[in-house]
């Protein structure tokens, strides 16, 4: 049967099987299986996936539903996390919590898990005032996704409180000789003044065909701030739709860095709305892929107040036959005047076969702006590499050291200095060196 | 130490290079002097083999070696140094980092471990304090928003570090005020030694009055036209390259 199909007969038997929800999330999840009905997967016919066809991953036959239980022992899977102790963790194996991996709290803050707050009375207003809230509700992926979620993180900082250490969310698959369709949904609220780091990542441990249909969404109240970074270096048989929605009071500042190193076709849905004055919103990323891998950023910076900053910067190399898609959209409401959009796209072509589409979209309705936008395909500066390798570095340490330089823009504002070191050293692997210093 | 014999190089089909024949001994200084367009910096930049440039004849023998072959790192491991005019700014990476790669990857090469670090810090204070570069500037990333003078004094720092046996300066004087001109002047100096050999590239005397050469050539469209001891540079610059083209065209 087609995944389509699967997915709408399904529905009804899976609903029934979901005991003590709140009620509001029953008119979300038909809403969303109705918006999924109508429109269906997208085509390369749709101007917004006009470069990503999802045509190879989806006739597969997919498990939509997985049941059973599966433990991971801590050593086979500790590469993957930040680091021993010191960060709070919510792992998710094949779309069940791992209590035995995870490490929740409740002291002051809550992170913990969305299906807690589907469930218990006392977190019932969070998600009558901020579930779905965020989420574009015309986008396909995101209304399946809100069918069908039932777990994930969830995390609530009140006000002025400032997490004294990084939350890292991971999802694992394990899956064996069958495809499987998993639909993660996170929720974060970030109360006034507060602060709060995030990583995210998605990670298969066996070579199945895996496609994961994440939805987060984000709401940082006035004067937060929120870092949040998407670590994606999964194995080349795993799909991501990566499905993120922000909104922000004023003067918060949120900022989102992607690192897109792994997967087959990585498809990331970025949405920052502005709903206040002051507001800081900064999207930056660094995608490094090769072989036949695909990664498109597809981002929305919506400035609906005065005197509001957005900073965009995605750095790109494509070796192989790799493909990559820039699509920025920035819109400017007519009363947003002072606003300051920059948006940059940079790119390296290593291999005559590898291709880039960039598309800057600026919808611009006040008159007193500041909106910068440009990008740039090249290769690798010759007279550069020229430079160190007259200094004794060889051609490709030279590479490696001029594409980690291409990319300090992005690396310069990762604020958790372990992941700023990993995200070094998993460069420094997929370019093949290993550097004297830590790059 | 050095013998360039017959070479002519091209860039682009257009040869730039039209014979051009030179032996530096261990120990000397040679300046090259010329006008713009003379060939000058090509000349260095196929010496330190960039690829840029087409050796279409000739050969190029450091310590009896061949270095047609070679790759510039090649080059690099076997004591060839080039002074950039336009050094290239390297974000995201510190002057320290760099000399330390730079340095080990020498090493490996030579089959040797890499420097300790107590080593590395100690050398690369003495080499800083040799060309008075602040400690802060050394954290900095490679040549990222440095001064023309900054970067001409990082390039002899490199140099200091990279100890090599032939060290060419490219327009070293370039951007550089009279005090920076006197602080890597001396420098170079200090680094001169019995055992290594020197050829500055210049356009101007200027630096010649602190790095005194023992052997003034001038290149002209692609060949030595005329070569002499440090008296023929001050003679240059008062009677102007014309004086050469007209002399070379008699």
């Amino acid at each position: 049967m087609e995944l389509k199909d699967k997915l709408i007969t399904s529905f009804v038997a899976f609903e029934q099987g979901l005991t003590g929800e709140h009620d509001v999330l029953h008119n979300i999840r038909l809403e969303g299986l109705k918006t999924f009905e109508e429109k269906g997967f997208p085509t390369k016919k749709e101007e917004a996936w006009k470069y990503t066809s999802l045509n190879s991953i989806l006739k597969k036959e997919f498990t939509i539903l997985p049941k059973k239980e599966v433990a991971l022992d801590y050593k086979e899977v500790k590469k993957y996390f930040l680091s021993d102790s010191d960060t709070y963790k919510l792992v998710f194996i094949n779309g069940i919590f791992s209590s035995h991996l995870s490490e929740t709290t409740h002291d002051g803050i809550d992170v913990c898990l969305m299906s807690s707050a589907m469930n218990k009375p006392k977190y019932k207003m969070v998600i009558d005032n901020y579930y779905n809230q965020a989420v574009d509700k015309s986008d396909v992926f995101s209304a399946l996704n809100s069918a069908y979620a039932t777990e994930g993180a969830f995390i609530n900082v009140p006000k002025s409180k400032v997490v004294s250490k990084p939350i890292e969310i991971i999802y694992f698959t394990t899956l064996e000789d069958q495809a499987l369709l998993t639909q993660p949904r996170n929720l974060v609220v970030v109360g006034e003044n507060a602060h709060v780091q995030i990583l995210e990542r998605h990670q298969s441990l066996t070579d199945s065909n895996v496609l994961t249909n994440s939805v987060t969404e984000i709401f940082a109240h006035k004067r937060a701030i929120c870092d949040y970074y998407k670590l994606q270096n999964d194995l080349e048989s795993s799909n991501l739709i990566d499905n993120t929605f922000i909104k922000q009071k004023q003067e918060s500042r949120v900022s989102v860095h992607t690192f897109s190193f792994g997967g087959k076709i990585t498809r990331n849905n970025l949405n920052f709305y502005q709903d206040g004055e002051r507001i800081d919103s900064t999207l930056k990323g660094i995608t490094l892929i090769g072989n036949k891998q695909h990664v498109d950023h597809y981002t929305l910076v919506s400035h609906n107040q005065p005197n509001c900053e957005s900073h965009q910067n995605y750095k790109s190399i494509y070796d192989d036959n790799s493909v990559g898609v820039f699509n920025g959209k920035i819109y400017v409401d007519k009363i947003a005047q002072k606003t300051d959009g920059f948006q940059q796209n940079n790119n390296i072509l290593l291999s005559e076969k590898a291709a880039v589409y960039t598309k800057p979209q600026l919808e611009i309705f006040a008159d007193d702006v500041k909106c910068s936008h440009g990008c740039t395909i090249g290769q690798l500066d010759d007279e550069a590499m020229f430079y160190m390798r007259q200094r004794g570095i060889p051609q490709k340490e030279a590479k490696a050291l001029l594409m980690y330089a291409f990319t300090d823009e992005v690396m310069e504002t990762v604020k958790i200095p372990e992941l700023k070191a990993k995200v070094a050293k998993l460069i420094a692997t997929k370019l093949g060196v290993s550097m004297g210093f830590e790059i | 130490m050095l013998q360039i014999k017959n070479l002519h190089a091209s860039v682009e089909d257009k040869e730039i290079l039209k014979g051009i024949n030179l032996e530096v001994k261990a120990g000397e200084i040679h300046a090259i002097m010329g006008p713009n367009g003379a060939g000058k910096s090509t000349l260095s930049s196929v010496i330190a083999g960039n690829e840029a440039f087409e050796v279409t004849e000739g050969d190029i023998i450091l310590e009896g070696e061949e270095l047609g072959e070679l790759a510039p790192e090649e080059r690099a491991h076997k004591g060839v140094f080039l002074s950039f005019q336009y050094p290239v700014e390297i974000p995201g990476v510190s002057v320290t980092n760099f000399m330390k790669t730079a340095i080990n990857e020498s090493r490996k090469a030579q089959g040797m471990e890499e420097m300790p670090a107590s080593e590395m810090l100690k050398k690369i204070k003495e080499k800083a304090e040799l060309l008075e570069i602040d400690r802060k500037f050394l954290s900095r990333s490679l040549n990222e928003g440095f001064s023309g003078g900054e970067k001409k004094r990082n390039e002899i720092f490199q140099m200091a570090m990279l100890e090599p046996k032939l060290a060419i300066l490219d327009e070293t004087d370039s951007g550089l005020d009279i005090d920076a001109l006197r602080i890597v002047a001396n420098g170079v100096n200090k680094l001169k030694s019995k055992d290594n050999a020197i050829i500055v590239i210049t356009h101007y005397q200027r630096l010649l009055e602190y790095i005194v050469p023992d052997f003034v050539h001038v290149l002209h469209d692609g060949k030595i036209v005329k070569t002499g001891g440090k008296e023929l540079a001050l003679e240059l610059e008062e009677k102007g390259y014309d004086w050469i083209k007209s002399s070379v065209e008699k």
